[in-house]
């Protein structure tokens, strides 16, 4: 047990520091290569010169990245554990594009602005489609299978991106504003929309942390679970709506980003073992470093342009997806 | 029974059989038929049967330009992608057994879509070039997700999981080749995303329909074969078809009918997957699926850039119309196979 | 029915085969008696399905040949084979939908060229096929509405349709009770009665092999133990080398041919 809880504190001490070279990269890499000078006086506000402006902007930027990708991180690391399934993301589950669906209607429709609103439909339409892909996905025997709930989940991704487009592409107004947002981007970020975001933020950590004594025990399946005194099912949904309430803040926040949720979870445990009081906030830690690293790599790759976060992390994690499918001899495969 | 009236009860199911399929494809290909007439006729106002002939004859006092330059290519452009798409869709269910594992779910869509984006853009190809590498492309993808899902055990679920995955990166590498696009509107990016007819010209149908003929008629070739496929790839080499050989031409002819269509018009979303699902529905277990699926397909594509066109209070290029029909249709696909616990 | 089968001359010779790198079966020499009913035994994953397979041409072997009258079936085209040799796969699967009659039909497949329309002997082949398993009176019926004796016995159908000389089968009694296992086997031998066709199948029981058997042939670690009549086959010995268990053989009170009766643990007088 002492090992056990040594080698996790040496794992999340190393998360951090990665998270803060993370941090450091994205703040010194960019579409502009400016001098240390100037990048020492964007950071302290002093903003005299082109190189320090774009370094400025790279700051709520970079904290963004690290806020969206932690809450995408756990929000994956808790989406598995509940549904044991090891193929579980908000992206691939369409839940993504769920929030994103009641985002954009709620702009195009309903003329909806402010910061705090966009979180509240972000979140309502990633339960929603939480929900509704998980009942799709549990329809007959066996359960809600890897297969199944995957299938469900493209679907519902491909049915509210033809409605996001049937939605948006009448109305010139809006469209350059929400393609951006939609294809998954931390670049237009303001400490203005980050800052409503916190407290949200941290009552889905804290649901999310709250439900890892569940997480482990549904790990041995629903009647073992049952069987050491947990009660299963609101074990479920408090962990459900920690896993929600995260995802739909960071689709609020950045628009559909897929993978990280996939990919993270899967790194951590090989380095951190499969104990999700140890699993999330490494989860958070790995998320914050993927996401900040693929923001700097889309930085670079596309230079004088940038890529979208969104993009990185597809082009990333679609292989680690394919490798998991691999790898794993699922129920239902 | 006694053997005389087994006899006569099998010769007369052939014949109504025969009758049904007669009837069901004659009615589609007048479906078909009419909505052709629908779109070259009707737009914003309609025009009157007459001035239609005159129109497409030629003459001098009909609205020649509206007729042949602008409706004519649409029509002809949605009729051979539909086409494409419908047959191109079935012989992959058909030949993997499962509705999930048309070209647009497992991702042959996505590779001729990016590798189109990709040859236009980066390297400035046009024309045939363009549907040569979307070809080329597909079949490695083809090649690329049998390779990754070939496993001993239940491959049928492994390759639909790998398929999206391939998906999803190849549409990300559209995406990325549109940003570095020197005018990327949104209109083009459209077109590669979801699928559109919208500013058909006729030298975008003629290597569709070139496509449409070849490779077509590979899959007529091998249709038979493809049918007794679906006993199991034991059972059909028992019956004397080589599972493998039969499996390679249908793979090329379904990648060549619809890497054609995609570079021509985008892959226009879950035309491919929706047809043969429909089509087993109107033929019922008789022959005939496959082009009856490819007439289907022209009906979607048809109907779905008329109702995007002229239906809505606004335009929506067709991939749009077909995708919003589509995903509930998959939902439900989804819902009734988990429902009977069976093989989709 | 009214065609009688061609005595066909099926042999292995110096036979490997397996999957991948795996090899299963090693050095099997056979001679299929024409005519008979040959039963191929042994415990799980002794290689009978895979000898099965092999000498259905479905496996390339590794090495050695199999002959049909004397050519190699792995060279001859596999519509010809199929002309002539039948397979009924261990669990074929059936589109669906499909109604009996028209999964009957399906067996002519190997006699029509590819503009060839449906003939009248084809008709009369899927009309045989269908009154000898007595599955006429659900000719019109769906495969799926049928239980799991009839739809064996519809598959059998199938491969009586394409009225070969030989008909090999993989185990077509798993996954029946034993009321329609003993169904499925009389239909075969009726047919091999009927119409001399050589039958070589993979039996998981090891008493109904001996019954219903002319020709048995014990598999062990993918070789071939011992072959013959039943009677010679059929020893405790053998029993305990093939299977790894203490046995008796008594005589089978139906049939008067020996019947083995496995020795356990627990339950027995003999101590």
């Amino acid at each position: 047990m002492t090992f056990g809880r040594s080698s996790a504190l040496f794992g999340l001490s190393g998360g951090v520091v990665l998270v803060l070279a993370t941090v450091f990269l994205s703040l010194v890499i960019g579409a502009r290569s400016v001098p240390w000078a100037e990048i020492w006086q964007g950071l302290n506000g002093q903003i005299d010169s082109i190189g320090a402006a774009a370094v400025a902007v790279r700051v709520p930027r970079t904290v963004l990245a690290v806020l969206a990708g932690a809450a995408l991180g756990i929000s994956g690391a808790v989406m598995q554990g509940i549904t044991r399934n090891p193929l579980a993301d908000p992206g691939i589950l369409g839940v993504n594009a769920g929030a994103a669906l009641f985002v954009v209607v709620g702009i195009a429709w309903f003329n909806i602005s402010g910061a705090a609103t966009f979180l509240w439909l972000g979140i309502a339409g990633a339960g929603c489609a939480a929900v509704f892909v998980y009942a799709i996905g549990s329809v007959g025997q066996g359960g809600a299978t890897p297969l199944k709930l995957t299938l469900a989940g493209t679907a519902t991704s491909i049915a509210a991106s033809a409605f996001i487009i049937a939605v948006v592409l009448p109305r010139n107004d809006i469209a350059g504003n929400v393609q951006a947002w939609q294809v998954g981007g931390v670049g237009g970020a303001r400490f203005q929309t980050i800052l409503p975001a916190l407290p949200f933020a941290l009552v889905g950590l804290l649901l999310s942390l709250a439900s890892a004594r569940i997480l482990n025990a549904l790990a041995l399946g629903e009647e073992l679970a049952a069987g050491l005194g947990q009660n299963v099912a609101l074990g479920r949904i408090v962990a459900a709506a920690g896993a929600i309430v995260l995802c739909g803040v960071a689709t609020a926040l950045c628009g559909p980003i897929g993978f990280v949720g996939l990919v993270v979870p899967h790194l951590c445990r090989l380095t951190g073992g499969i104990d999700h009081r140890v699993l999330i906030p490494m989860a958070g830690l790995g998320g914050a470093v993927l996401l900040g690293l693929a923001d700097v790599a889309g930085r670079i790759v596309a230079r004088p342009n940038e890529l979208d976060v969104g993009i990185v992390t597809a082009f990333v994690g679609a292989p680690f997806f394919i490798w998991t499918v691999r790898r794993h001899r699922m129920r239902g495969l | 029974m006694s053997a005389a009236e087994v006899h006569m009860a099998l010769a007369g199911r052939r014949q109504r059989e025969g009758r049904r399929v007669v009837l069901a494809l004659g009615g589609l290909v007048a479906l078909v038929f009419c909505l052709v007439f629908l779109t070259l006729s009707c737009g914003r106002g309609c025009l009157a049967p007459a001035d239609l002939m005159a129109a497409l004859l030629g003459h001098e006092d009909a609205p020649g330009f509206i007729v042949n330059d602008l409706r004519l290519p649409r029509a002809a452009l949605s009729l051979v992608t539909g086409l494409c798409f419908g047959l191109g869709g079935v012989a992959f269910q058909v030949m993997l057994r499962n509705p999930l594992a048309s070209p647009d779910i497992i991702g042959i869509s996505a590779s001729a879509g990016a590798a189109a984006v990709f040859a236009i853009v980066i390297l400035s190809f046009d024309g045939w070039v363009v549907s040569a590498v979307a070809v080329v492309s597909g079949l490695v993808v083809v090649v690329m997700i049998w390779a990754l899902s070939s496993r001993r055990g239940a491959a049928g679920a492994r390759l639909i999981l790998i398929g999206i995955g391939v998906s999803a990166m190849l549409d990300s590498v559209t995406a990325y080749v549109l940003l570095e696009a020197p005018a990327w509107d949104r209109a083009e990016a459209m077109r590669w995303l979801t699928g559109s007819v919208n500013g058909a010209q006729m030298g975008q149908v003629w290597p569709v329909l070139g496509a449409l003929v070849v490779f077509g008629g590979l899959l007529a070739a091998v249709s038979r074969d493809l049918d007794i496929l679906r006993l199991g790839d034991d059972a059909a080499q028992a019956l004397g078809v080589r599972a493998d050989g039969t499996r390679l031409r249908v793979t090329v002819a379904a990648v060549g009918l619809v890497a054609f269509a995609t570079s021509a018009a985008g892959p226009i979303s879950f035309v491919a997957f929706l047809s043969g699902p429909i089509a087993a529905r109107v033929m019922g277990p008789s022959r005939g699926l496959l082009p009856a699926a490819g007439l289907i397909g022209a009906v979607l594509v048809l109907a779905g850039d008329y109702v995007g066109q002229f239906m809505l209070p606004y335009r929506l290029p067709v991939g749009v119309v077909t995708g919003a029909v589509g995903a509930p249709f998959l939902l439900y696909l989804i819902v009734r196979t988990n429902r009977n616990g069976g093989t989709i | 029915m009214n065609v009688m089968a061609k005595a066909r001359q099926l042999t292995a010779q110096e036979l490997s085969a397996g999957y991948d790198r795996r090899t299963i079966l090693e050095d099997v020499s056979l001679e299929v008696p024409a005519g008979k009913i040959t039963a191929i035994v042994g415990g799980n994953a002794c290689g009978k399905s895979t000898l099965l397979r092999t000498l259905a041409r479905i496996l390339q072997p590794k090495g050695g040949s199999v002959l049909l009258d004397g050519k190699a079936v792995h060279q001859m085209p596999s519509r010809a084979v199929a002309q002539v040799m039948g397979l009924l796969p261990q669990s074929p699967i059936a589109p669906e939908g499909i109604t009996v009659s028209d999964l009957v039909g399906r067996g002519r497949h190997p006699h029509q060229g590819l503009f060839s329309r449906w003939s009248a002997a084809d008709d009369r082949a899927v009309e045989a096929a269908l009154e000898a398993t007595g599955t006429r009176a659900f000719a019109e019926r769906e495969l799926d509405t049928l239980s799991g004796g009839q739809r064996q016995r519809v598959w059998i159908a199938m491969a009586l349709a394409q009225e070969t000389d030989v008909l090999l089968l993989d185990e077509p009694t798993t996954f029946l009770d034993v009321a329609h296992q003993i169904e499925v086997l009389d239909l075969l031998v009726d047919m091999n009665l009927a119409r001399g066709t050589t039958v070589v199948m993979v039996l998981h029981d090891l008493n109904l092999a001996v019954r219903y058997a002319d020709h048995l042939v014990a598999l062990a670690d993918g070789r071939i133990h011992s072959e013959g009549a039943p009677e010679a086959v059929l020893t405790e010995d053998m029993v305990r080398a093939v299977f790894g268990l203490e046995c008796r053989i008594q005589r089978d009170p139906i049939s008067g041919g020996p019947s083995m009766v496995p020795i356990g643990r627990h339950k027995s007088q003999l101590a």
